[in-house]
């Protein structure tokens, strides 16, 4: 493997990390201070794919599409969390499993009515649509490049958001002591809304971007949920950190292993997070 | 309602159950056999989720995996000898569940959730990714298992009602063997660890233990589910490791009414059924296609109205709960 | 051999502990905490709250791993081992907060506590309420806790007096030589008190007793040895009289005032 083709992969283990990292940082986010489980997760970013391949049709650009696009998926957001999930909160994790799984269900017959089953192609932006060489026949995508500083930037928003401003003291004391945090005058419900919201959003704007590169199909929703439980699992509930980590650890393992194991590469996540159980059952950033 | 009637009722309805080959219907024959299969299936994941308080969404691992063993054993156009190759499929999936549950049991709550379910997609992504199992075409099962006694053939599971009984033998077996097995000083302690785990610990009960072995048994009696449904229907694909599948199992066991094993034989009758009528191109026209998205409405309303399930529909007008049932 | 395990100090203890440590990330919890359990003795734990006592009854019970330190049983280091494992050793507890199985009868929660020192457990084919020596076991415990004309009653319809006494009654059920309570008396009515202090006075005999307790009345009824807990460490431990004169304790713990008009 020569120095050229190793960097094409790292590149694309790290922007596929970058990615996972969005949709595993909204369900560590919800899982650790609300306490739900949210199996419904990957539709939204399923979500997030077909509306960025319907509206691009219509308006002729992925920018515009994704511009109105977020503000829809937030809306979703917010109505779900009002209509279907404040009822979960004091609910045994057996109900929440339950009640997402059937939204599951709703959401892909849902997208079946809407935009039917079959798989479509988003064009890349074309100011984006260019190659950087590298060798004479080897070079990487700036698209791609693009989806890692995008995903790179949201990373860092996110991260002085709950470290460093108001509203992520409130999300953090909220994932600490409930009572506290009510007992103080602050509206408990409006946080988790936005919580919530914000979760499903960044699933969606994942699907979004990666809709030009994975293009669209029923269930995509499903695959990416999966893989970023164990990303949720290896990097410890409720810590953004390690879900940083282990999308990152879980990007380069499984791009690298289609490279070079390519028959059980299906199987290294899965191998990964049975090593993590053993060695630290709580995740790598788990709080024990 | 008094013990005695509770004692005999499980007999009265496979006596009934016994009975229904007489209406001579392909149709519903094949259903009802699919229905126990279920049954079975959804008791396996009831011992789990209402008797040990360990919610698996990684079920569909241990039928999935018993399918696959049965079609994989089986010689290409031959039948397969049911009585070592259903012991074997129950011992692979009983081993497999071992492996596993030592690894999830390290977790509790939400992440145990996911772990199981993460090892049931590992389950599918091996047999759809790797041509071990046919791929994502999966593999044909051309004939039924035989019973034979030497050279002579006990039963003839071709035919529809005989392999019907014997599935209907095996629900009332597996039924049975539960219900023993949860009225032990084990059963007890089952219950014990799912009311209090961290008490059990402290009165010197060595709670990975039980849960192990719970889950083992767990899991090899949903293999056996397994090696019954694809012996009917004469094929395995992934579809059958599938979380959906888990999913549906969890499902029965709620609508049934957890911690009751009979529940769990009503849950499975009524999902059945229902999934047949709301894709029934008959009744729903065109629309029939899109039934999940019915049973996805209902599904979020049994969570969200009726999380006692249909059995607690029942303990609403007079009948004890579980816990204290379990004392007679 | 009663008459020799009631003088403190002679014979040897059945539990003791040295430079037990336990740190909860830079807060030290149980500091280097040194004291010996004798068979017919109570030794009784007081300090203030957050002193670590409910902390040093989880490290002797196994429900956390010290930092550092020995526990030491008949000769060997138990430090670290799991909760069940040092239940079957014959160490008991009880909890400060209630923790028992509230949908269970009163005789279950029994049974299942004397069921936990049966060797064939794990058998799954027998019934569980043909084992009449778990069944006689459950009843002594009961009784001996003054339950059994509650026996058949679930456990969560309980007066919380009750649920105290099924606390304790679980405990014996598991017939352990160590007896670890803490704060069996929390939230009891003077009535109930009294009750609890007799029984704990009657199974001294045959038991090894580490009682926490912040009712000063029953302390001084049934201490034969009192270690005062601050911070984390122990302030001081003796006989209830030497501790009762120590100016140390009375300083830092007393006021001066409590312990002389008791």
């Amino acid at each position: 493997m020569d120095f050229a083709f190793f960097l094409i992969q790292l590149l694309n283990g790290l922007q596929y990390g970058l990615l996972l990292f969005l949709v595993a940082s909204g369900l560590t986010l919800v899982f650790g201070i609300m306490g739900i489980i949210n199996l419904a997760h990957g539709s939204f970013y399923m979500v997030g794919a077909y509306l960025a391949w319907s509206l691009s049709s219509l308006t002729g650009s992925l920018t515009a599409a994704i511009l109105l696009a977020i503000p829809l998926t937030v809306i979703l957001g917010m109505g779900l969390e009002r209509l279907l999930f404040r009822h979960l909160y004091q609910r045994d994790h057996l109900y929440q499993v339950l009640l997402t799984y059937g939204l599951i269900l709703v959401f892909e017959e849902l997208r079946s009515l809407i935009w039917g089953d079959d798989v479509h192609g988003v064009a890349v932006p074309a100011l984006l649509n260019a190659s950087i060489p590298l060798t004479d026949n080897l070079s990487y995508p700036v698209y791609r490049l693009a989806i890692s500083g995008v995903c790179l930037l949201l990373a860092a928003g996110l991260y002085f958001l709950i470290q460093k401003t108001r509203l992520g003291m409130m999300i953090r004391a909220g994932a600490s002591n409930r009572e506290m945090v009510q007992s103080l005058g602050i509206d408990i419900k409006l946080i988790y809304t936005l919580v919530f919201a914000l979760g499903i959003a960044l699933a969606a704007f994942a699907g979004m971007i990666n809709a030009p590169l994975s293009s669209v199909f029923p269930n995509m929703g499903s695959q990416v949920l999966i893989i970023c439980f164990v990303v949720v699992v290896i990097g410890g509930i409720g810590s953004v950190k390690g879900a940083m980590a282990a999308s990152l650890m879980i990007g380069l393992a499984e791009t690298f292993g289609q490279v070079l194991v390519p028959e059980v590469a299906g199987m290294i996540v899965y191998v990964l997070m049975a090593v993590v159980l053993v060695w630290r059952p709580e995740g790598l950033f788990g709080r024990g | 309602m008094n013990s005695r009637l509770t004692n005999i009722l499980p007999f009265l309805v496979a006596g009934l159950l016994a009975l229904f080959p007489l209406v001579e219907s392909t149709f519903y024959m094949q259903l009802l056999t699919k229905v126990l299969i279920m049954a079975i299936f959804a008791m396996s994941l009831d011992l789990l989720v209402g008797y040990t308080g360990l919610v698996s969404f990684g079920h569909a691992a241990y039928f999935g995996l018993a399918g696959y063993a049965i079609a994989l054993m089986a010689p290409k156009y031959e039948t397969i000898s049911l009585w070592w190759s259903l012991p074997a499929a129950i011992g692979v999936c009983a081993l497999f569940a071992l492996i596993t549950g030592t690894l999830v049991l390290r977790t509790r709550g939400i992440y145990f959730i996911m772990v199981t379910l993460a090892f049931s997609q590992m389950l599918f992504f091996i047999f759809h990714d790797t041509k071990i199992g046919g791929g994502s075409d999966g593999i044909y099962l051309y004939a039924k298992p035989s019973m034979n006694f030497g050279d002579v053939q006990l039963l003839n599971l071709e035919k529809l009602e005989n392999f019907y009984w014997l599935v209907l033998v095996l629900t009332v077996a597996v039924y049975l063997l539960l219900h023993r097995v949860l009225g032990s000083t084990f059963g007890r302690a089952l219950l014990g660890i799912k009311v209090n785990e961290h008490r059990m610990r402290a009165l010197g009960f060595p709670v990975f233990r039980y849960q192990l072995a719970s889950f083992t048994l767990s899991g090899a009696l949903a293999g056996m589910a397994g090696y019954l449904a694809a012996a009917q229907y004469g094929f395995v694909n992934p579809e059958i490791l599938s979380w959906h599948q888990s999913g549906a199992v969890l499902m029965m066991v709620i609508l049934g009414g957890m911690g009751t094993l009979y529940g769990s034989v009503i849950g499975a009758f009524a999902f059945v059924l229902l999934q047949e009528v709301l894709s029934n191109q008959a009744w729903f026209g065109p629309s029939a296609k899109h039934w999940q998205l019915a049973m996805g409405i209902f599904i979020m309303l049994v969570a969200l109205y009726l999380p006692q399930g249909l059995a607690g529909l029942s303990q609403r007008f007079g009948r004890k709960p579980v816990a204290e049932a379990a004392d007679e | 051999m009663s008459e020799m395990q009631q003088v403190p100090g002679t014979g040897m203890p059945i539990l003791s502990t040295k430079g037990l440590t336990k740190q909860f990330g830079g807060l030290v919890a149980v500091s280097d905490v040194s004291l010996d359990l004798y068979v017919g003795e109570v030794h009784v734990v007081i300090g203030p709250n957050g002193a670590g006592k409910s902390t040093l009854t989880n490290l002797l019970s196994g429900d956390l791993p010290p930092t550092s330190g020995e526990v030491i049983f008949e000769g060997r280091d138990i430090a670290g081992c799991s909760s069940d494992h040092i239940s079957r050793l014959g160490i008991g507890r009880s909890y400060q907060k209630t923790n028992i199985f509230l949908p269970f009868t009163v005789f279950e929660n029994c049974r299942l506590a004397a069921q936990s020192r049966t060797p064939h457990a794990l058998r799954v084919f027998n019934r569980a309420r043909a084992y009449t020596g778990i069944n006689r076991q459950a009843e002594e415990a009961m009784a001996a806790a003054g339950l059994t004309h509650r026996a058949e009653r679930i456990a969560a319809t309980l007066s919380h007096g009750e649920q105290r006494q099924l606390e304790i009654a679980m405990c014996l059920a598991t017939q352990p030589r160590i007896l670890l309570l803490d704060e069996p008396l929390a939230g009891m009515g003077p009535h109930e008190s009294q009750r609890m202090v007799e029984l704990i006075k009657g199974l001294t005999q045959d038991h090894a007793i580490m009682l926490i307790e912040h009712d000063m009345d029953a302390v001084f009824a049934l201490a034969h040895r009192l270690t005062v807990m601050v911070n984390g460490e122990v302030l001081e431990s003796g006989t209830p009289e030497a501790v009762r004169s120590s100016p140390a304790v009375q300083l830092a713990y007393l006021g001066g005032e409590e312990l002389l008009h008791d």
